[in-house]
Formats: structure tokens, C-alpha cells, sequence
């Protein structure tokens, strides 16, 4: 087995889904390679050595990559990967948005999003959002291969790999950054968190989810939210967790005035500890919740706050 | 400017879908079956952009057995021009689709392909980062905003951390996300009035396209139950199971 993991990164510091891609990697091959491929992305390249199990670091440091785009990467994993018997990323937005583009210039499948390794052409991967569990076996030469990180722990530091530099195709003009918007938070982010507390429509508005930053502030919480909050507009969609928004799989997962969509279920029920605060008592969530209370959030929110 | 939309049958998303006894897959033999809720998003920004009058023709292809004429039928309804179905009674992959979307593409002379980001069936999120590489267009995948320019798009994304805006030169694809817009429901008359707009039918091959599936499916399983706890009856009580009982605050 020859595996390749794609670093993830903004060209300073690594992603932690990445570390979750190499700990799968390794349970396919005892070393693994990775691949960084940025502008001035040296910083990652010395993190991604640093990581215990990869043997090689491949750099394409190329002003044209600085940000990515699937247009101007995917040609470069998928020139590095020819090499390679799996290619494996974390299933993030980024990886969700580069890999298939590279699977197609190899002209491979991929398998996304899995959840376990049976052996080095088997993968265990939830479908339906999470309703049914599909065990899938690639005939592909080549294996390209998401994550889903909050399946796999992350790898530990300790390595002390090469750190080599490829040339790279650069320039594209097929696709232009124009700009981005990322929103700026002192919270830990919400798919590494390891305490989340969510809001759904029983919050009634925006405002009211200044409640739950109280009690995540004191529990040093990152804040989701359900789709129907985010349909409702009341808050962004990059705080949605569920079957199309985020995957999250905290210690505690704290769910305030949300009913417990089949939607939503598929990206928290495998957190470790569930806790549903809710004034229905035949809300769905209570079924899945290990501590369940019955409350208008209204009250217990403060109360909560005041008593943590 | 011509557009072309995919528009894919799966089980209603209201549906909850039982694994089946033998583990071949999931129950769906009566099941509701709908247009996949991302489909019609993409389906409704195609309209849009031809209400607005930036584009001339709005195809809605499906790849499917027979019964996907329902779901033409439906996005033909919603406004869009014409229908294509690929017919086959193959289960096809996002490499398959892929490849016989680029044929429709390069055939139709497509100048913007609007995708949903995923099914909600198989969750693979793929096909429209394929076609990318398939065709040489750029893509504009997970879409909260896309605003058509002179032989370019400018279209929003939504990314981890936030949104990122990349402009793509046209031909181009689009996935969309939920946010992008609010899918309409049909009129009566325009439902009767997509009964006279035509479907052309073709086979994969009509296309020079072969499917096949390199990706097998071994087994399907329902997922692991987690069964319901204990309620609590107090903030109080709740706090102390947190902190003795799960140890987890």
C-alpha cells in the first residue's frame, strides 16, 4: 500500500481534520506520505513532519495556489497520486469540494465520508443520512477516500518526517478568488469542540442565542445551531449541524429547543453524552438524549448559566 | 445563455427509510418518491436566471430509470423548458453520471450547469466536482449566491469557516446549497402545461457512454440504536448528572 494524505491548511497552521485522515491512513500502511500544496506554506509542511506515522512530506509551493481552488489543486493531487494506491483527505468543505475533481482526472471513483476501514479496499460509510450504514468496496486502482474526522482520532505529534519540494502546475484562469468572509470566534470550532450546544427554532430569533453564548462561554462550548434555525434566519449556516451542514461528535452535545429532525440526528447522535433541554416532552430528541428536561429554555438557560 | 439542471429521483426526504431484511440495501419499494431537495434548488436558480432574463433555455436531464420522468416532469412544471432522460436500470455512480452529463454538455452546447451539492440517497457529494474535471469547467460548489456577469459567474460558498467568493469563467458549474433560494411549488396551470413540453429519451450509449460501477456495495445495516436516557427533573438534577454520573462538565 502506497497512501497519500492531502493536507488541509490556510497556509500557516494545519487542520485538525487532517490528523484524523492520517490516523485512518494508518490503519491502511505503517507510513504514509503527505501532500501540502499552498503558497508560503512552509509552517504546514514542518507541522505535517512533525506527525507521528508520516514518513514523506511532498511541498507544491506555488504563489498560483494560495487559496486553493479546486481548479488549481486538484490537478497537482491528482498528478502526486498517480503514484499512490489510496489518496485520502479529511471530508471537510474543503475536501469535499477538491477531491472528487482530482478522483475524475484519475479517472477513479471515490468514496466519501466514511466512517471505518474493514481492509484495504472495504470502507464503511453512512448513507441516507445516517439512517442505513453501507459497507462498499472499491474496484478502483486508485482509492480516493474522504474522512469523516469525528470518526477517527486524531494522530499524535512525535514524527520526524522528510519535507520535500515537487514543482506543480500553477496558473489557471478558469477560476479567480475574489474574496472570502470567515467569521472570527474566540469558541473553539464547532466540529473539534468537545462540549457543543445547539439552538434550534425554539429559540425564537437571533437575539435569543446570546442565551446559549452565556452558557457556552461558561462551559467553554462552541454554539451550533439546527437547520430550521438557520432556515429561519437566525443564524449562519456555517453554525448548522446536521445531514447537510456540519458533522460534529463532542463529549457533551446540549440541544435547546430543538424537536430532533432526522436532519439534525444525523450529525450529533454519535456524540458521546446527549442532553436535550425542550418544552415538549413528546419532542423526538428526548429518544435519543441521555439526560432529558422538560423546560421552557427561557428559564433553564439562565438557570443553567447561573449555576455552572 | 443555456443552462442545464439534474434533477435526481430519491426517496422523500420526509421519509424515514428502513434497511432492508438481507442487508442489499434500503426498503423502497413503496416508499414516496420526490425530486432531491437540492435538485429543485438548482432547478429554481435556473428559473430565476431566465425570469431575470440571463438565460434563453433552462434543460432539466435526469438519469434514471422510466419513473424519473415524474421528476422532469415536475422541474418542467417548476419552468423549465425541455426534459432529457438518460434511461437505465443501472444504479449509476457520480463518475457515470458525471460522464454522461459531460456528453449532454458538449451535445447541447451548455453555458452554465447548476448541480445540487449531494443526494440525499447515497451522500456522496461528487458529481458536480467531476463533471469539472470531466469537461474542464470550473466550479462553484456549495452556492449560497450566484450572480451571472459577462462570460463569467460570481458565486458564494459556503465553507467551514464562513463563505468564500470565487469568480468562474463561463462555461461553468454550480452546486448548490440550501440558502441559495426557496424552491416554489408548481402551479395547477403550469403543472398542465408542462404535460405538452417534450422529453427526449436516450440511453447511455445513445451517448457514448458506458456505466460502470467500480464502487460495490457488500452490505447495508441500520445504524447503531441509541436509546433514550433518563428525563431530569431540575436544572439542578441535570447539572449533578453531568458532573458525577457522565463526568463530562
Amino acid at each position: 500500500m502506497k497512501v497519500l494524505v492531502v493536507a488541509e491548511h490556510d497556509n500557516e497552521t494545519l487542520r485538525g481534520g487532517t490528523l484524523s485522515a492520517v490516523t485512518a491512513a494508518l490503519q491502511l500502511a505503517d507510513a504514509v506520505d503527505m501532500l501540502v500544496v499552498g503558497a508560503g506554506c512552509q509552517a504546514v509542511a514542518e507541522a505535517a513532519a512533525a506527525i507521528t506515522g508520516v514518513a514523506r512530506v511532498l511541498v507544491a509551493d506555488n504563489p498560483a495556489h494560495e487559496h486553493q481552488l479546486a481548479e488549481s489543486i486538484a490537478p497537482v493531487i491528482a498528478e502526486v497520486g498517480k503514484d499512490y494506491t489510496h489518496i485520502l483527505a479529511a471530508a471537510s468543505t474543503t475536501g469535499k469540494n477538491v477531491m472528487p475533481r482530482a478522483a475524475a482526472l484519475l479517472d477513479v471513483g471515490q468514496v466519501s465520508d466514511i466512517i471505518a476501514i474493514k481492509s484495504a479496499d472495504t470502507f464503511v460509510r453512512p448513507i441516507y443520512a445516517g439512517n442505513a450504514i453501507a459497507t462498499v468496496q472499491s474496484e478502483d486502482p486508485i482509492k480516493v477516500v474522504t474522512v469523516r474526522t469525528t470518526a477517527f482520532d486524531e494522530a499524535e505529534s512525535g514524527g520526524s518526517a522528510s519535507i520535500e519540494s515537487i514543482d506543480s502546475v500553477g496558473a489557471q484562469d478558469l477560476a479567480k478568488f475574489v474574496g472570502e468572509e470567515l467569521s472570527a470566534s474566540e469558541r473553539p470550532e464547532l466540529t473539534s469542540a468537545s462540549i457543543v450546544i445547539s439552538g434550534g427554532r425554539g429559540m425564537q430569533n437571533g437575539e435569543n442565542f446570546a442565551l446559549l453564548e452565556k452558557v457556552a462561554d461558561k462551559l467553554g462550548a462552541a454554539i451550533g445551531a439546527s437547520r430550521a434555525a438557520v432556515d429561519a434566519g437566525f443564524v449562519p449556516n456555517d453554525m448548522q449541524v446536521g445531514q447537510t451542514g456540519k458533522i460534529v461528535a463532542p463529549e457533551l452535545y446540549i440541544a435547546v429547543g430543538i424537536s430532533g429532525a432526522i436532519q439534525h440526528l444525523a450529525g450529533m447522535k454519535d456524540s458521546k453524552v446527549i442532553v436535550a433541554i425542550n418544552k415538549d416532552e413528546e419532542a423526538p430528541i428526548f429518544q435519543v438524549a441521555d439526560y432529558g428536561l422538560v423546560a421552557d429554555l427561557f428559564q433553564a438557560l439562565p438557570e443553567l448559566e447561573s449555576k455552572l | 445563455m443555456k443552462i442545464l439542471v439534474a434533477v435526481k429521483r430519491v426517496v422523500d426526504a420526509y421519509v424515514k427509510v428502513r434497511v432492508k431484511s438481507d442487508h442489499s440495501g434500503v426498503e423502497l419499494a413503496n416508499a414516496k418518491m420526490a425530486i432531491n431537495p437540492f435538485c429543485e434548488i438548482a432547478v429554481e436558480e435556473a428559473i430565476r436566471l431566465k425570469e431575470q432574463g440571463k438565460a434563453d433555455e433552462v434543460i432539466a436531464v435526469s438519469i434514471g430509470t422510466k419513473a424519473s420522468q415524474e421528476q422532469i416532469r415536475t422541474a418542467l412544471a417548476l419552468g423549465a423548458d425541455r426534459g432529457i432522460l438518460v434511461e437505465t436500470d443501472e444504479d449509476a455512480q457520480p463518475l457515470g453520471v458525471a460522464r454522461i452529463l459531460k456528453a449532454i454538455v458538449e451535445k447541447e452546447g451548455i453555458d452554465l450547469v447548476i448541480l445540487g451539492k449531494q443526494s440525499i440517497d447515497t451522500d456522496n457529494n461528487q458529481v458536480g466536482q467531476m463533471l469539472g474535471a470531466l469537461t474542464g469547467m470550473p466550479q462553484g460548489t456549495f452556492a449560497c449566491k450566484a450572480e451571472p456577469g459577462e462570460g463569467s459567474i460570481t458565486v458564494t460558498r459556503e465553507v467551514d469557516g464562513g463563505e468564500q467568493t470565487v469568480e468562474l469563467k463561463l462555461p461553468a458549474i454550480v452546486t448548490t446549497d440550501l440558502r441559495l433560494n426557496e424552491p416554489r411549488y408548481a402551479s395547477l396551470p403550469n403543472i398542465m402545461k408542462a404535460k405538452k413540453k417534450t422529453i427526449d429519451t436516450m440511453s447511455p450509449s445513445d451517448l457514448g457512454v458506458s456505466i460502470e460501477n467500480r464502487i460495490k456495495t457488500l452490505s447495508v445495516e441500520p445504524p447503531p440504536e441509541r436509546s433514550a436516557g433518563i428525563k431530569v427533573e431540575s436544572v439542578d438534577e441535570l447539572i449533578a448528572k453531568l458532573k458525577t454520573e457522565a463526568k463530562v462538565i
